[in-house]
């Protein structure tokens, strides 16, 4: 009995410390990003148009390559979710390496596939397509790193789907694809919409496979990420500012998603249920 | 059952512990070296040598841009020796009090300019790089190798036989900006880039076969000084031993074999 009461003590307090421990290494580093930045030179490093160039090529790009996750994501997250074929589990592997792979292999397998000396380059440069060194180079890296949350959030919301409903719309005889696009995909929103979330961040912080196929060339290809790693070596307090505004950007992104109840780990929620809003 | 389960993930617990315990007592002496990219095979060489003379001693290399080590080594990272492909980030480490005695120039280098063999952007002679549409990669402007690149460039405008916008029109053809030669060097290699500037050295045995070589003549090759010191708070011993072996014959044969340019004799 005592053993029990010790136990369940110990227990608790052990939680609590090791959980304060986790807490104050992810906030520690944020905090000392603030505390390097200054509010004159935040407001400084805005107006360098070199920033500026960074800011809106990260901005653009992600965005895009948000936009083609979600055109080329869906299909494969409806199929994956839906039906069950020989070699599901190979490409459902597939689906999820990218996100596990380092990104500087990343960059350069995609070299290796449409860089110019690459398995597809000279037929890419047979239509007048060159992608390293260019921004839809940065697209396309920054769409093999992103696409497959876009793809596990989708095909999750897809899967919770109740049977029920898909079945009601099946004694109404309604079709496949009608079904698909006026039940299935109405139900699997909001994780689409999370899945969307984690995409944008991944694509906005995306470095390794940009510096690796796309290269680093301001106005071209320099996202924030490669700004800050070069302004490195070169001004610390205009590195510190941009990182600061990049996870600025993510914890936004991340709260607003939250507010909204589209949490990506969150367990996918039965249809029909309360949303969390009216909890 | 129930017990079983519970002392189980106990009995991890501390073999994981132990573990971290035996590790420190594992390790035996090491030596950290930062050195520029350019230096990983003969600094590499180099260390095999010094491991040899130093039984138990192990060298550890950190091999990247000189810029990168300089603000590691700001950063507080552990390093006992660095050494800078030019005497402008050295300087920085001085002027920042990272250094202990004083740099020694080790080995000096020169540009050169490499393009694939198969020459897809048909670039044969300096006066190529200004064509439009080529695609040239340097390294980064912070970096040594790229500064004296943009510096050959400079000497090169107006010289007999080059417009006096040469610089100018060649940067206007930079695809991208790396952040050390020897990624310079690999873009080339992979056939991304038409043409690139590296170091002599930086053309490896691995890298001669894939490439042309277009010399940049002398008067217009800046010449990249090495300088070696020891970092403050490093094994001053040891480093010192260290960077007395880059100095030594030895070490000198090493970098000879690796095409580097003795240091000038001192005035």
């Amino acid at each position: 009995m005592k053993q029990g009461v010790l136990l369940e003590a110990g227990g608790k307090i052990a939680t609590l410390v090791i959980a304060g421990v986790l807490g104050a290494l992810v906030a520690l580093p944020l905090a000392g990003l603030v505390l390097r930045v200054s509010p004159d030179g935040l407001l400084q490093q805005l107006h360098s148009s070199e920033v500026q160039q960074a800011l809106w090529l990260s901005l653009t790009t992600s965005l895009v390559a948000t936009v083609i996750c979600l055109v080329i994501g869906l299909p494969m997250a409806a199929l994956l979710a839906s039906r069950n074929f020989r070699g599901k589990r190979a490409l459902e592997v597939l689906m999820d390496l990218p996100m596990v792979i380092p990104p500087t292999v990343a960059g350069f397998a995609l070299l290796m596939a449409f860089g110019r000396a690459g398995v597809l380059g000279s037929t890419l440069s047979a239509f007048g397509i060159t992608l390293p060194f260019t921004t839809a180079g940065v697209i396309l890296a920054q769409v093999f790193m992103s696409v497959p949350f876009l793809v596990g959030a989708a095909r999750a919301g897809f899967a919770a789907v109740e049977p029920r409903y898909l079945e009601a719309a099946a004694t109404l005889r309604a079709g496949e694809v009608y079904t698909h696009l006026r039940v299935r995909l109405p139900l699997a929103m909001p994780s689409i919409v999370a899945g969307l979330g984690m995409c944008w961040a991944r694509a906005l912080g995306e470095f390794g496979a940009t510096i690796t196929f796309a290269g680093n060339m301001a106005g071209s290809t320099r996202t924030v990420p490669l700004d800050v790693y070069l302004l490195l070596h070169e001004n610390l307090d205009a590195a510190a500012t941009l990182s600061l505004l990049l996870v600025v950007m993510a914890a936004v992104l991340l709260t607003a998603m939250r507010q909204a109840g589209l949490g990506f780990f969150a367990p996918p929620r039965a249809p029909g249920s309360a949303p969390a809003s009216a909890r | 059952m129930q017990t079983h389960n519970r002392r189980m993930p106990r009995r991890w617990l501390i073999a994981a512990l132990l573990t971290l315990v035996n590790l420190p007592a594992a390790a035996q002496t090491s030596l950290t070296v930062f050195a520029a990219a350019s230096l990983t095979e003969a600094y590499g060489e180099i260390g095999k040598a010094f491991e040899q003379r130093h039984p138990g001693t192990t060298v550890k290399f950190n091999f990247a841009g000189s810029q990168v080590l300089a603000t590691q080594i700001e950063q507080g990272a552990k390093a006992d020796v660095f050494a800078s492909a030019d005497t402008r980030w050295m300087k920085y480490a001085e002027e920042k009090s990272l250094i202990s005695g004083t740099a020694a120039i080790f080995a000096r280098n020169q540009l050169v300019v490499v393009v694939p063999k198969t020459n897809p952007g048909q670039i044969n002679r300096l006066q190529d790089l200004a064509r439009p549409g080529i695609k040239l990669v340097l390294a980064g402007r912070q970096v040594p190798a790229g500064a004296y690149a943009r510096e050959a460039l400079n000497r090169l405008k107006g010289a007999p036989g080059f417009p006096k916008a040469y610089d100018q029109l060649v940067l206007t053809n930079l695809v991208s900006e790396e952040e050390n030669v020897r990624a310079v060097a690999a873009k080339v290699q992979l056939r991304e880039a038409d043409a690139g500037i590296v170091y002599q050295t930086d053309v490896t045995s691995n890298l001669r076969p894939q490439v042309t070589l277009i010399q940049i003549p002398d008067p217009y090759n800046p010449i990249a000084e090495y300088p070696v010191a020891t970092v403050k708070g490093g094994q001053d011993e040891l480093g010192a031993a260290f960077v007395a072996l880059v100095l030594a014959p030895e070490g000198q044969a090493i970098l000879r074999a690796r095409a580097f340019l003795p240091p000038a004799a001192t005035p």
